[in-house]
């Protein structure tokens, strides 16, 4: 799973109100190498929870020195765009789980696919 | 019959092009002529045009005469079309020869002349549409074509401009007239996509499902879908990431639920002949890979398609999907019995709480979710099941945020088909579009469909209809836990 899914889920157990971001529970975390595409990552940011971004990759070591808030004209800024290229596509947990920051629920994550369902019955 | 008029640039500042969208482009996809050309619709539009046509010919034509703003966008078009096959700029036409020789010479000769210059190559080439010609009538034809003040020199290996002499012999093969009903003539300019049906054909690809989509009509859906480099598109009932492909292809990046534990992961039993189990490799980055595309991956979730999953805000720019119908693949969503008292008590959980999960409400949650989660001008293409002798126009579902594109019917058996639908976000998704569908009666009709799948098996033997049924009751006490479970075939 990349950090750009990531920044998109949320929490759907029944009652939560927000859900997002989940917390991330690392067990193998794997670094592939992905093309640059300046025009897609600056496509994507205004679409981004840009604190929970920057607050995930630190948890898991590969904050690249983001800055906390978002500044204005990194259409422009090269060095940054391909560190938060680097933070959204190439950063990818293997194993591990999503955990409801609410509810506490977790989500496994086995050889990089999240398991999204819930047994209701545990809910 | 219109001839020339408005073909002229004096009055339209857009060029006239031929386009060749052969009538069995493809086999099964509607035979409406304005359906076909759907995709050059979609494409058109992509690039900032606007689909005109000129001439309404035959309804088999393989014709079509339109305007386009200009030669770069035409070739755009063509970089993109699985249904066209190759485009021309009109020169003239007519019903016959004199006409076709009066509307070329009326053709401006400020167009012409550039490919008309002495140090130059050309050639001329023939196609005659439901009718065979001898070489000698070819030659004769090409021949009359001299009253063109072409100064060039003939190559037929390596031709700098093509022109091509097109005719149409009507809609039968067997009872072609002697002469052709109409004739065109124009500048080759390019060709479509159609060798991508091959190249991406699901025969050479490395994991597939037992629905897993026809090459060529995926090809289709991602240009209805207008899906354009740097896209997020999601496709919610993934399987095994067939609707991807082509986008990628297209540069947009890709990801996808499934709410199968083992299509996902791409374990379990192979789809294919003469192969038991599904080997390490065969998951949908897997063939992204084999086709040069894995860096469009983005991931793909083994998720509950009626769950909220993604954070609010629309985040995707397309949704292609095909909805499993409960036909070769079973509809499932996850659930418990608990949920339905659950239910009573909030009554604003509009999803009804069923083990299967009905047709009707699948396609209620995917017009919600596109209303939500697409930008605007994002657009949702998908398969519609329907049962044919009681479809009607109001049966396609609707909602306040999508505006119905197109709607092509493709035949599944003599009463069933299936209908490609496509819409477009035209604004914004509010709260109080949510349950639009349930307060307004227009968005009632297509809950019909939640029996497609009886009328389906209703055309078959009792026995069969037995099994199925008794499958059925299977599937749903097998559905308590849909994690770990495998598809039905």
């Amino acid at each position: 799973m990349k950090l750009l899914t990531h920044n998109m889920l949320r929490s759907h157990v029944t009652g939560v109100t927000r859900g997002f971001p989940l917390i991330i529970r690392a067990d193998e975390v794997k670094v592939n190498s992905v093309d640059f595409n300046r025009e897609f990552v600056s496509r994507m940011i205004p679409k981004l929870e840009w604190e929970a971004l920057v607050e995930t990759a630190e948890s898991l070591g590969h904050g690249s020195g983001l800055p906390r808030e978002l500044l204005s004209g990194y259409e422009n800024d090269e060095e940054f765009l391909k560190k938060v290229h680097h933070v959204l596509l190439e950063v990818e947990i293997i194993e591990g789980a999503l955990k409801c920051p609410e509810s506490g629920t977790e989500f496994p994550i086995t050889r990089g696919i999240p398991n999204m369902l819930i047994n209701e019955e545990e809910s | 019959m219109e001839r020339g008029g408005c073909c002229t640039p004096l009055c339209s500042p857009a060029l006239t092009f031929i386009v060749v969208v052969p009538y069995r482009s493809f086999i099964h996809l509607s035979v409406q002529i304005h359906k076909r050309h759907q995709e050059i619709h979609s494409l058109i539009s992509l690039y900032g045009g606007t689909f005109s046509k000129v001439q309404d010919t035959h309804e088999n034509s393989p014709f079509c005469v339109l305007n386009i703003p200009s030669e770069e966008l035409s070739r755009k078009i063509m970089k993109r079309t699985v249904c066209a096959k190759s485009l021309f700029e009109l020169w003239g036409h007519g019903k016959n020869l004199a006409e076709l020789q009066q509307s070329v010479q009326s053709y401006p000769l400020e167009r012409m002349a550039p490919y008309l210059q002495p140090n130059s190559t050309y050639k001329i080439s023939i196609h005659s549409f439901n009718k065979t010609l001898t070489q000698k009538e070819k030659l004769v034809k090409i021949d009359a074509m001299e009253f063109i003040p072409f100064k060039g020199r003939v190559s037929l290996q390596n031709a700098e401009h093509i022109f091509y002499l097109l005719e149409d012999y009507g809609p039968d093969p067997n009872t072609a007239p002697d002469l052709p009903l109409h004739i065109y003539f124009g500048r080759w300019i390019a060709d479509g996509q159609r060798e991508l049906i091959n190249s991406y054909s699901v025969k050479k690809r490395h994991f597939i499902g037992n629905t897993s989509m026809d090459a060529g009509l995926s090809f289709i859906m991602a240009n209805h879908a207008r899906v354009k480099p740097n896209d997020l598109v999601f496709d919610p009932f993934v399987g095994t990431g067939g609707l991807l492909l082509p986008c990628a292809h297209f540069g947009a990046y890709v990801c996808g639920t499934e709410i199968d534990y083992n299509t996902a992961h791409g374990r379990g039993k192979a789809s294919r002949m003469n192969q038991k189990w599904r080997g390490p490799d065969e998951n949908i980055r897997a063939n992204l890979r084999q086709y040069g595309l894995e860096k469009y991956y983005i991931d793909i979730l083994v998720s509950d398609a009626s769950k909220p999953i993604w954070r609010k805000g629309p985040l995707f720019d397309a949704i292609i999907t095909d909805p499993p119908y409960g036909i070769r693949e079973s509809t499932r969503k996850t659930g418990t019995q608990k949920e339905i008292i659950k239910t009573e008590q909030y009554p604003e959980s509009h999803v009804p709480v069923q083990l299967n999960y009905h047709l009707s409400d699948i396609f209620l949650d995917l017009l919600n979710f596109a209303a939500e989660f697409l930008v605007v001008g994002g657009r949702l293409v998908y398969w519609l099941p329907v049962y044919r002798p009681e479809y009607t126009e109001e049966a396609v579902p609707r909602h306040p945020c999508l505006k119905l594109i197109s709607n092509c019917e493709q035949m599944l058996s003599s009463h069933t088909s299936r209908r490609l639908i496509t819409m477009e976000k035209v604004k914004e998704f509010e709260k109080q579009d949510q349950h639009a569908h349930l307060m307004d009666e227009q968005y009632l009709p297509y809950q019909g469909h939640n029996s497609f799948r009886e009328k389906y098996f209703s055309g078959l033997t009792k026995r069969i209809a037995r099994e199925e049924k008794a499958r059925t009751g299977e599937n749903s006490a097998g559905c308590r836990s849909t994690q770990h479970k495998a598809t039905k075939p």
